[in-house]
């Protein structure tokens, strides 16, 4: 076995090999996102993603859900009482404390997405101890704002974005 | 091992392919006359009925596909439609949700047996680890299976599950939605568990390939927990464990057909009878039986993130019992502090699977908390110590020998020691 001109030179391999697997997973890498990204929503999945509610039906005291994303909203028209009561509890000492002013655009709806912050259930409507919604999987209690107040959900059911077209119309997303 | 055996190819045509291919060499060395150790007992014949479960699965599934529509307004009606319409559907679909109840049922008792007889220690630490992955890659393909048949529980239950990966850090959120191809459970769902689940399977198939060559190169472990030292502690493969296999598979048949004709939905949940309803939580939502434990696990934990890792930790925790649990004797046998603590661990883990249909409030939260501490406990604390302070009862010489080993040599006897008498031929 001789020397040859490779091994008087190593750094100059080196640097032929460093670049070829470098290029390689540059490569590879670039094969792997599309693989990866079409697991993402598709365009016709991201195009749903903002849906109108007309809300003139429901009375006070009601409410209404809708599918967004294929997540129930749920929409309250919520009565005086409700709001009081909701306003007067922003001063307890809450598990993840907001103001109801803070999560509403009207006090009069309350606009929130209707699964659990726990693991994703569907909570039930005007139930659980606090006059608000009850998860029946693993017992959480929201109030009328939508507050976490009891259970093992760490967070207040999540606001979506929205807006008021018109008196008559909500437009979510 | 046996070193005296030699495959000889006996006629022309053998002699001819052995020369090209040594299919049959390799077949009559892994088959045949492998030398497997004359001591085993019934717990031992779990890793055929595993495999036979495997291939019924992959069978039944492959049909199935025949017939099944992955798509969320279909799929449903599909399934009831492989119920009613296709010829022998119900038995075919019965076999494999059944089927999948069968091989858990079968390794559970498989892992709980490499539990008592030390068959994790030194050599084999390779093939439980592969085991381990092998019963990781099953909960993944049987709960996408699941989600299948889009009823109510399919559907409340991917939500429920896929929904822990949110409980990470920052980074949840888009890898949820990248798992779910979509901001819920849905079509996109739907379609991607059924490509996973048609595809897992096979993956497990060579996963167990690398189990049996890893078992193949070490050679058994058996009930004593002693390795083999010459060709007198065993027997040939065929027909003493063949035929012993095929008996144990036909009893264990016997209770899947039970199942199948019988009570085929004791098994499953009246709620998956009902169409998915996004819109919609049943009251109670249950995963199958045999993800109860970890379900109680998730729900004995008040913090959410802890609890998921809690429940992912008690699987992970099995990749380390080999460095664990650093006692020599292998056996549970000679084992009688390890014995106890074994019963207690079996005993935890049946009642956290009872606790995880239970609602997590008052004793029942109670218990689940103990028997989680006990879970951990036994691999993080009890193990490791019982491995320093743990004195073994004494321990024949070897497998063919019944003479009690009087050296502290607890490695397992001492090697070409006489054997006399108790040789079976």
């Amino acid at each position: 076995m001789t020397d040859t001109n490779d091994n008087q030179d190593p750094s100059r391999r080196d640097f032929l090999y460093i670049t070829t697997a470098v290029f390689g997973a540059t490569g590879a890498a670039s094969v792997a996102w599309p693989l990866i990204d079409q697991l993402n929503p598709s365009a016709s999945v991201s195009a749903l993603s903002s849906i109108e509610a007309d809300i003139s039906s429901i009375p006070e005291g009601g409410s209404m859900k809708v599918a967004w994303r294929g997540k129930p909203i749920f929409i309250r028209r919520r009565t005086k009482e409700e709001i009081e009561l909701a306003e007067k509890e922003d001063s307890l000492n809450l598990p993840h404390p907001e103001k109801d002013l803070d999560r509403v655009k009207n006090k009069e709806w309350l606009v929130v997405v209707g699964v659990c912050t726990h693991l994703g259930c569907v909570p039930i409507a005007d139930s659980g101890d606090f006059g608000g919604w009850f998860c029946p999987c693993h017992g959480s209690h929201y109030d009328i704002s939508g507050r976490i107040r009891k259970g093992p959900a760490p967070t207040n059911l999540e606001i979506p974005p929205y807006e008021f077209v018109n008196e008559n119309i909500i437009k979510i997303g | 091992m046996n070193h005296d055996y030699q495959y000889t190819p006996k006629n022309g045509f053998s002699k001819w392919l052995d020369k090209r291919l040594p299919l049959m060499r390799f077949a009559d060395e892994n088959l045949l006359s492998f030398p497997t150790p004359k001591n085993l007992n019934y717990f031992y014949t779990f890793g055929f009925i595993l495999t036979m479960c495997l291939v019924t699965q992959i069978i039944t599934g492959i049909v199935l596909a025949m017939h099944y529509v992955p798509n969320t307004s279909l799929a449903f009606d599909s399934i009831e439609h492989i119920m009613r319409d296709v010829n022998y559907g119900w038995l075919i679909r019965y076999m494999h949700s059944n089927g999948a109840s069968m091989f858990f049922l079968a390794v559970f008792i498989h892992m709980f047996r490499g539990l008592y007889y030390g068959s994790y220690k030194e050599p084999r630490e390779i093939i439980w680890i592969l085991g381990v992955v092998i019963f990781l890659l099953m909960i993944i393909t049987g709960f996408m299976g699941y989600v299948l048949p889009w009823g109510q529980m399919s559907f409340w239950g991917a939500t429920v599950i896929t929904n822990l990966v949110a409980t990470i850090p920052v980074i949840g959120e888009p890898i949820l939605t990248l798992l779910l191809g979509g901001y819920s459970v849905d079509n996109p769902t739907l379609n991607r568990f059924f490509s996973l689940h048609y595809l897992l399977p096979f993956v497990i198939f060579g996963v167990v390939i690398l189990h049996i060559w890893a078992l193949h190169v070490t050679g058994n472990n058996n009930p004593t927990g002693i390795e083999v030292k010459d060709s007198k502690d065993t027997i040939s493969f065929h027909p003493y464990y063949t035929v012993k296999d095929l008996f144990a598979y036909v009893v264990f048949l016997l209770m899947f057909c039970y199942f199948i004709f019988y009570n085929p939905n004791i098994l499953g949940h009246p709620d998956n009878y009902i169409e998915a309803d996004p819109m919609l939580t049943p009251a109670h939502i249950v995963p199958e039986w045999y993800l109860l434990p970890f379900y109680a696990i998730l729900r004995a934990v008040p913090d959410k993130l802890m609890g998921v890792l809690l429940m992912f930790g008690s699987i992970v925790v099995l990749f380390f019992l080999p460095w664990l649990d650093t006692m020599k004797v292998k056996s549970a046998r000679y084992r009688p502090l390890y014995k106890i603590f074994f019963l207690f661990f079996v005993i935890f883990c049946l009642l956290l699977g009872y606790l995880g249909a239970k609602p997590p409030e008052g004793i029942y939260l109670f218990l689940s908390r103990v028997s989680t501490i006990y879970y951990f406990a036994f691999f993080l604390v009890i193990m490791p110590i019982l491995s320093r302070i743990e004195k073994p009862s004494p321990m024949p010489i070897g497998i063919s020998n019944p003479a009690i080993n009087s050296s502290s040599d607890s490695g397992g006897g001492v090697s070409g020691a006489p054997s006399y008498a108790m040789d079976s031929k």
